[in-house]
């Protein structure tokens, strides 16, 4: 992939726009600090960073919305570091985006046409919402289908960034009985690189970071086998879960008002899906690192996770691997199998028996 | 036709059962079976060690009957029964087994490791691993009627016998009356006291009996050989003539292995239960003691102790029986250490008194019951099975031992009251 | 992995599994035995009780007359293993705690001296059990491979868990993860070994007690 400084010159560095917002070289440095722990790099990383985003052409993008709630938006404006003004002023040309843009109707359109035209090859696509392949009315934006949209628009992106679990895994509007056949993102695309950040919503500074890294280094990030970003998704919730000692020393709470939950013991009882959760809810928080559920004690319900919706009710326990029940049942299955073998060999041995006569006592080459 | 390995392999498959596969199951290789066989703490010989003698038929149970024994057997892990081991176990199952049972009654997991030998015991004779004498007293005992030959001339001759020495009649083919009387062979050959202590005893408790003319044998030499379909025919004989006679009960004589045969096993080889009891010879006798029919005077002076036959007290359950009568007529009656359902074989029952090829080791291993006899001082042993009789007599003999040997009907007879009005 | 993970996976997975693997392998031996069936006693019993088995079942546990004298090593050190395994298992209480999480409900425990003492001697107890084993003409003829690893299946846990309570050779997390291990080493192996009479002896007892039983004698 091309460098992000390589930028067409149409825009400015996005050094100059820090300069002019009267932005200190003191404060640039933390946000770059910030994000550099954010990736995990090491902090010799931020001062490569600053170069980099300091020379950087700020990044055109251009974000879909198809069949979603909003909710990532209303995610990503709350990001601190850095912040959607930060990242929309310093960062990035927001050049198409439903909600948070101020032209409406064709000139809308036509600010998503003129960009791909200018930035092609260029651009970054980031898509929220799943899209329905039932039937293109559906959901539809300016006549045109969510689908057609998205081929349209991919075409000339650099890489596709597709936030938030509907537009990552199908989401909520796929779930049983998935009435408008929604797809993912990467079930359409096939030809581009795409950054999975799924979560309902995904972080605020996941989405962000991300964006960050690509900005960054012009290439996307090292990706586990669902698409996300390992430095985000990495490890589970229950991993780097604080009530993690709980569980290790088998403290659960039973019910959300007993005496275990009180004193913050382990949700797991309680059906949290932290386990099988990779995100990185339990590090980076929410709201500029306040809490996140668990610690408002309730259990993760694994948003981020595919099929979220289908995986079982969201206050029943995980299951083991299998229980009891399954395994004495699984036993007893087995048992039966062999208890019919056994049968079988021993009504062949009956059935085989000829009766015994006093001349077969003995053995004729005796 | 002749005996196979595969028809004993069969016969193996066949017999396998749910409490032989939790006896397998349970085994901890303790090894404190052995501690209880008078064939083991009498040699040393580890191989005499009870669970030791039913590896084959362990092997079958495991190839054939576990979920890992298939697996093994499957990816050809574990050899397969050849005929060089069972002829290496034939003296194990039948020379060193009298079937007595205490193995059984000490194992810690409580496997009973007779019910086991004698199960194993048919693929033994089914596969041709059974000790010819045995086969031989079994072919005398299904073709002639008698393992030893005996034919109803033989028996008659004896009942003129006694009905000249006593002056009773002895009933024969009689109908309808309270009990059918068997015999065992030796009884009729070594012991005619038996008969004709029955006879003097019963007439005076005015009790109705008779024997049959096609029944008269008790023993049942297919159940020592282990072959159910050769014991059943011998069994079979009893049943037509007690249920042709249609006789209340069979009484089972002095003899331990006829009193297993006919009381426990005959049913179930039979496929039916019985319309008639079978009691043995003691049981009968105490009731009648208890009844009041049956009165005695006076008391042995001579110090005697009571062998227990494994049959017919550790596995058939008359233990209190023979010391109610020994009370009544012994004024110096002596227990041996273990006596009861504890107690140690003579070394000749479950069909090794039969083997001439076990005699040799018969005769080593009675030094235990030698010392328990030795122990009590007496001189007089009395018990109520007519092979312990027979073994201990030539035992005693050998070991150069002035004890003699007696059978309890006969000692209950010298003090019976008897009217002569009667 | 670190130790903790190491502890964590022990507890977790591991565990799972291997209770997994018991359970359906203690379900499947009981059918293997159950399902060859028994064919009904047509002989007139002299008692008919099922009271007979239940009986046996108990007092099986005791030595019979005699016996004590004769193998007193292995009674004896039978008795110690066996009783201190038991103690350990079910009345130390850190085990409660476990059962405690996992059934929902507890009992009383031993003080924790006593319970290492036990441990001591069970331990004990199976070295000398090993070296009669190996010694004794019987028992080393009977044994085999199987012996041998359900001797170790047994011997390490209690061996393992010594060592994690008194803080030995291992830093601790380490100790209880291999302890854990050790149990699950057991767990996956009783239902396909010896070990599996923990279970069948009952059965087997119950069959002696029942056979013994309607012949009129209580064995």
């Amino acid at each position: 992939m091309k460098q992000a400084n390589q930028q067409d010159s149409q825009l400015g560095t996005v050094g100059e726009g820090l300069e002019q917002r009267g932005v200190t070289r003191r404060d640039f440095l933390k946000f770059c600090t910030a994000i550099t722990a954010m990736l995990a790099l090491p902090p010799s990383m931020v001062e490569v960073m600053a170069a980099a985003i300091s020379k950087a052409k700020r990044q055109s993008v251009i974000w879909l919305s198809f069949q979603e709630c909003t909710g990532c938006t209303e995610s990503i404006t709350r990001s601190h570091s850095p912040t959607l003004e930060n990242l929309i002023f310093d960062l990035i040309s927001l050049d198409y985006h439903h909600t948070l843009q101020a032209a409406s109707a064709e000139a809308a359109e036509l600010s998503r046409t003129q960009s791909m035209k200018e930035n092609e090859g260029k651009y970054l696509l980031i898509v929220d919402g799943s899209i329905p392949m039932g039937n293109p009315g559906y959901s539809t934006i300016a006549g045109m289908s969510n689908y057609d949209m998205l081929v349209e628009t991919a075409k000339g992106a650099a890489a596709i960034v597709a936030v938030g679990t509907c537009a990552t895994y199908g989401g909520i509007p796929k779930a049983d009985p998935n009435p408008t056949g929604a797809v993912s993102v990467g079930d359409i695309i096939k030809d581009k690189p795409i950054i999975n950040v799924p979560g309902c919503p995904p972080i605020p500074v996941v989405m962000t970071g991300v964006l960050a890294h690509f900005l960054t280094f012009g290439n996307i990030p090292e990706l586990d086998n669902l698409g996300r970003p390992k430095s985000f998704y990495g490890e589970t919730i229950h991993d780097r879960c604080y009530r993690r000692p709980f569980y290790d020393q088998g403290k659960f709470a039973q019910t959300f008002d007993d005496e275990a939950a009180r004193k913050g013991w382990c949700l797991f009882k309680l059906g949290c899906k932290g386990p099988v959760t990779y995100n990185a809810c339990a590090t980076t928080k929410w709201n500029d690192g306040t809490s996140f559920p668990i610690q408002s004690g309730h259990g993760c319900i694994g948003c981020s996770e595919p099929n979220f919706w289908d995986a079982g009710p969201l206050y029943q326990a995980l299951s083991m691997p299998a229980s009891a029940t399954t395994a004495m049942l699984g036993g007893a299955a087995a048992g039966a199998v062999i208890t019919w073998h056994n049968r079988s060999i021993k009504s062949a041995a009956k059935a085989a028996h000829s009766k015994v006569t006093v001349q077969e006592l003995t053995r004729e080459e005796k | 036709m002749s005996a196979t390995l595969a028809k004993g392999i069969n016969s193996f498959k066949d017999v396998i059962d749910a409490p032989i596969a939790s006896f397998f199951s349970s085994c901890v290789h303790c090894g404190l079976c052995a501690e209880a066989c008078l064939f083991y703490t009498e040699t040393g010989d580890a191989k005499y060690t009870p669970i030791h003698k039913l590896e084959p038929l362990r092997r079958v149970w495991q190839q054939e009957y576990t979920l890992l024994g298939k697996l093994g057997k499957a990816l050809g892990l574990s050899k397969p029964i050849t005929d060089e081991e069972l002829a290496e176990w034939e003296p194990l199952v039948y020379d060193s087994c009298t079937m007595c049972g205490r193995c059984a009654m000490v194992c810690p997991v409580g496997n009973d490791l007779t019910y086991m030998i004698r199960k194993m015991r048919e693929g033994m004779s089914a596969s041709g691993h059974a000790p010819a004498d045995l086969v031989g007293a079994t072919t005398r005992a299904v073709n002639l009627g008698s393992p030893m030959g005996i034919k109803w001339p033989a028996v008659l001759a004896q009942i003129k016998h006694v009905q000249d020495e006593t002056g009773i009649e002895v009933p024969v083919e009689k109908s309808g009356v309270d009990y059918l009387v068997l015999m065992s062979s030796m009884e009729i050959i070594n012991f005619p006291e038996y008969l004709s202590a029955l006879s003097r005893i019963f007439k005076q408790a005015g009790v109705s009996w008779t024997l049959a003319q096609d029944a008269f044998e008790a023993t049942n030499s297919g159940i020592q050989i282990g072959a159910s379909d050769l014991a059943r025919e011998i069994v079979s004989r009893i049943v037509i003539a007690a249920e042709r006679l249609k006789v209340k009960c069979v009484i089972s004589p002095e003899c331990g292995h006829a009193f297993t045969a006919l009381r426990w096993e005959g049913p179930n080889l039979m496929g039916k239960a019985y319309t008639f009891d079978v009691k043995h010879i003691l049981e009968v006798l105490d009731e009648l003691r208890s009844a009041g029919k049956l009165k005695t005077n006076g008391k042995d002076k001579r110090p005697l102790t009571y062998h227990d036959p494994c049959q017919i007290a550790r596995r058939g359950g008359v233990i209190e029986q023979p010391r109610h009568i020994l009370g009544d007529i012994a004024a110096d009656f002596r227990e041996m250490p273990d006596a009861g359902k504890m107690n140690w074989c003579c070394g000749g029952g479950g069909g090794v008194s039969a083997n001439s090829r076990a005699e040799p080791l018969r005769l080593e291993v009675f030094k235990h019951k030698k010392g328990q006899i030795e122990a009590t001082g007496v001189k007089t042993l009395v018990t109520a099975c007519a092979n312990c009789r027979i073994v201990m007599e030539e035992s005693l003999e050998h070991y150069h031992m002035k004890v003699e040997v007696i059978g309890l009907t006969e000692l209950l007879a010298e003090y019976l009251v008897e009217d002569k009005a009667l | 992995m670190n130790h903790l993970d190491l502890l964590t996976f022990a507890r977790g997975t591991a565990l799972n599994w291997a209770l997994v693997i018991f359970v359906l392998g203690i379900t499947l031996r009981l059918f293997e035995i159950f399902g060859l069936g028994r064919k009904a006693d047509l002989a007139k019993p002299r008692s008919n009780s099922c009271g007979n088995g239940w009986r046996t079942m108990f007092t099986r546990s005791l030595p019979p007359e005699g016996m004590l004298k004769r193998e007193p090593v292995t009674y004896i050190a039978g008795y110690i293993f066996h009783v201190g395994l038991l103690a350990v298992i079910f009345l130390f209480a850190p085990h409660i705690e476990f059962f405690r999480s996992f059934f929902g409900f507890g009992w009383a425990s031993l003080p924790s001296a006593l319970v290492d003492a036990l441990v001591v001697a069970s331990i004990l107890a199976l070295g000398v059990l090993l070296a009669h084993r190996l010694n004794n003409p019987v028992k080393r003829m009977l044994s085999g491979f199987g012996d041998y690893l359900a001797w170790a299946a047994t011997l390490l846990p209690l061996l393992t868990g010594y060592m994690a309570y008194h803080h030995l050779m291992f830093e601790y997390t380490l100790m209880l993860a291999l302890h854990i291990f050790s149990v699950e080493l057991l767990l996956v192996l009783l239902p396909f070994t010896k070990l599996f009479h923990t279970f069948s002896v009952f059965i087997s007892r119950w069959y002696n007690g029942d056979i013994f039983g309607r012949k009129g004698v209580a064995s």
